[in-house]
């Protein structure tokens, strides 16, 4: 547990307070989770159901982002790619449950592909490259009509049903939903806890120091952009029955983008961060329908105002309001760094 | 014979205005180590600024021109400077990245909130006729457009090169603490970087929009291009930029003619990818070093 890095030293002087009370906000937010469709219209369960789905593509894109610091815009192709495998197998009969774990290993295999480039160039331009990825996968989808149906898209796709548990209706297609979503979320806290998520971390605050400790970066970042991209790929294969309807521009860059603001909004690197932040894009929008078309505006703006004052998201600008409301030690100035230089 | 020759003039047109862009992309970048992905909207907002001089305050045409020039550099070089880039640069490197991309969002919902969402016919500068030469038909406003565009690139190279105001901002892009001890206004030279960038897209947006029509999505492939062309051609240098542009412009013209219309888009994409792994500095770039 001896990581460096003034977040792990947080959590040494409030450790003992934070260990007592996870499990218990764990369960209350759990049981937040499957309440909140209760007595909910059919359209709010699937705005809900999609806020989940949108969540689990955004968890995948934080570990890329926020924990190795590869920043990419090509998760809406994986959320494309797993959507599209789902889809195509589902069509001819395949049970969601082979086909949904052949599109997350497709992502998996395609997102190591595309970490290629992440080895050789960093910041902007693997923001490019990745864009670029993005991109050609919308305009194969479109052109390629005999496999995609091209602008068309594929239509009446079957919902997954388990023997007796038939997610044909909104609300157990929600339940579904939350159940993905608790497993991949449990996968995701412990990758980042692994040595792996450490070695990512590493590969983000500085490279150089962490492949002189002997972490191998080249593969971390590979893993880094192939987990990412998986769950992506899950993301799509939940989108697939969920709205049981795909076309190529669900999965365009602008898409990507959206996820993309998601995940700093939130908190990039932050484990509830790309939670919150899928929220914010997928939930509020609907509270804020009197706005109409200037909520995108809006939204513009005040992410442009975040990145000015708390560059950190959401869960940034909480955490430094109840730092600074509750009373803590104050490190003596001398000792802090930058102090030295 | 002819129709190749109709299709690379118009390929060298284009692709000298996207290199416009891509120029201004890179002075930014030299100047501040600002990406900016808003740089398509950048494009494409000057067009509806002379839109509303002309329909809303009933300018004259040529009126209309240099106010939406005045009113893009005000806002796209001034403000995006002051407002945007300024207060961000203690941040680091990915806020300023994701604070552009939330701009171009703002400024592409911005146009169709307020201009509406149909592609809205912009003033032709030139007169739309054509000439024949050597039985190719050349459409006129093609060849100014590459005219002007040279014109305006061989005058910022004289002013970079020639001017002291030039040379200053040279240095302050090859050292700015350097520049700064000999005397030079760093701050001042990165601004003027700015609305040299802003008066190029503006430029950019008066030539292209005429043939595009003015709409709020044109930035979407105009920024993706004029980055392409500042990847090829190196990042950092005005040549390069050029000869990046051309390129572009050409091979996009000859893919539609010759190959294939439903992958035009993907040539510059897959081009990109190819020239970020394979000479990262780009085809007529100079290596800067990693920095690490």
């Amino acid at each position: 547990m001896a990581a460096a890095g003034p977040s792990w030293r947080r959590r040494g002087e409030e450790g003992l307070r934070t260990r007592r009370l996870t499990p218990i906000l764990l369960l209350l937010g759990v049981a937040a989770l499957i309440a909140a469709p209760l007595g909910r219209t059919d359209y709010v369960i699937y705005v809900l159901s999609s806020w989940l789905t949108f969540s689990i593509a955004a968890m995948g894109l934080n570990l890329t982002l926020g924990y190795a610091g590869q920043i990419s815009l090509a998760q809406a192709s994986f959320m494309g790619i797993g959507a599209y495998t789902t889809a195509l197998m589902t069509l001819a009969g395949v049970p969601w449950l082979i086909a949904a774990p052949a599109g997350v290993a497709l992502c998996f295999v395609v997102g190591l592909a595309l970490g290629f480039p992440a080895l050789r160039v960093q910041g902007h331009f693997l923001a490019f490259v990745t864009l670029a990825f993005n991109t050609l996968f919308f305009l194969v989808a479109r052109n390629e009509e005999w496999l995609t149906g091209g602008s068309y898209g594929l239509s009446n796709l079957p919902r997954p049903a388990f023997w007796a548990f038939d997610t044909a209706r909104n609300l157990p297609f929600y339940y579904f939903t939350l159940i993905v979503f608790l497993a991949s979320a449990a996968l995701m806290w412990g990758v980042v806890r692994s040595p792996w998520g450490r070695a990512f971390r590493g590969l983000r605050e500085n490279p150089i120091r962490a492949e002189s400790l002997g972490v191998d970066t080249r593969r971390i970042t590979l893993l880094a952009f192939a987990i990412g991209s998986a769950y992506g790929g899950l993301a799509g294969a939940l989108i697939s029955p969920l709205v049981q309807y795909i076309e190529p521009s669900s999965f365009a860059f602008s898409q990507s983008l959206r996820v993309l603001l998601m995940v700093v909004v939130g908190g990039a690197g932050l484990f509830l961060g790309p939670i919150l932040g899928a929220a914010v894009v997928i939930l509020l929008p609907e509270f804020l329908r009197f706005t109409e078309g200037y909520y995108l505006m809006i939204y513009a703006a005040a992410v442009i105002a975040l990145m000015v004052y708390c560059p950190t998201g959401l869960i940034g600008v909480g955490r430094r309001l109840s730092d600074r409301f509750s009373p803590k030690r104050e490190a003596r100035a001398d000792m802090k760094l930058g102090a030295r230089s | 014979m002819a129709q190749f020759l109709q299709v690379l003039l118009s390929g060298l047109s284009t692709g000298a205005i996207y290199a416009l862009a891509a120029i201004g992309f890179t002075l930014v970048w030299q100047a501040a180590r600002t990406v900016n992905f808003a740089q398509g909207e950048f494009v494409m907002l000057p067009a509806f600024f002379v839109l509303i001089g002309v329909h809303w305050l009933h300018m004259p045409r040529w009126l209309a021109l240099v106010f939406g020039l005045i009113v893009a550099v005000v806002v796209l070089g001034l403000l995006f400077k002051k407002v945007v880039v300024e207060p961000m640069l203690p941040n680091g490197g990915l806020p300023l990245i994701i604070a552009t991309m939330a701009l171009s969002i703002l400024l592409k919902e911005g146009a169709k909130q307020f201009y509406g969402a149909e592609a809205q016919p912009f003033p032709s500068l030139f007169p739309q006729t054509t000439l024949h030469v050597e039985g190719a038909v050349v459409s006129v406003q093609d060849l100014m457009n590459l005219i002007v565009s040279l014109a305006v690139v061989v005058g910022l190279t004289l002013f970079l090169n020639r001017t002291r105001t030039g040379r200053r901002m040279q240095a302050t892009a090859q050292n700015p603490r350097v520049a700064e001890i000999l005397g030079v206004n760093t701050r001042r030279m990165v601004l003027y970087a700015f609305l040299v960038n802003a008066a190029l897209a503006a430029l950019a947006s008066f030539l292209i929009s005429p043939i595009y029509l003015a709409k709020f999505s044109n930035g979407e492939t105009l920024g993706l291009v004029a980055f392409i062309a500042a990847i090829v051609g190196g990042f950092n240098q005005i040549r390069g930029a050029l000869a990046g542009g051309l390129l572009i412009g050409v091979l996009d013209n000859l893919t539609a003619t010759y190959v294939t219309t439903e992958y035009r888009a993907a040539l510059p994409l897959v081009l990109l990818i190819a020239i970020i792994l394979w000479r990262p500095q780009g085809l007529l770039g100079v290596d800067e070093g990693r920095k690490v």
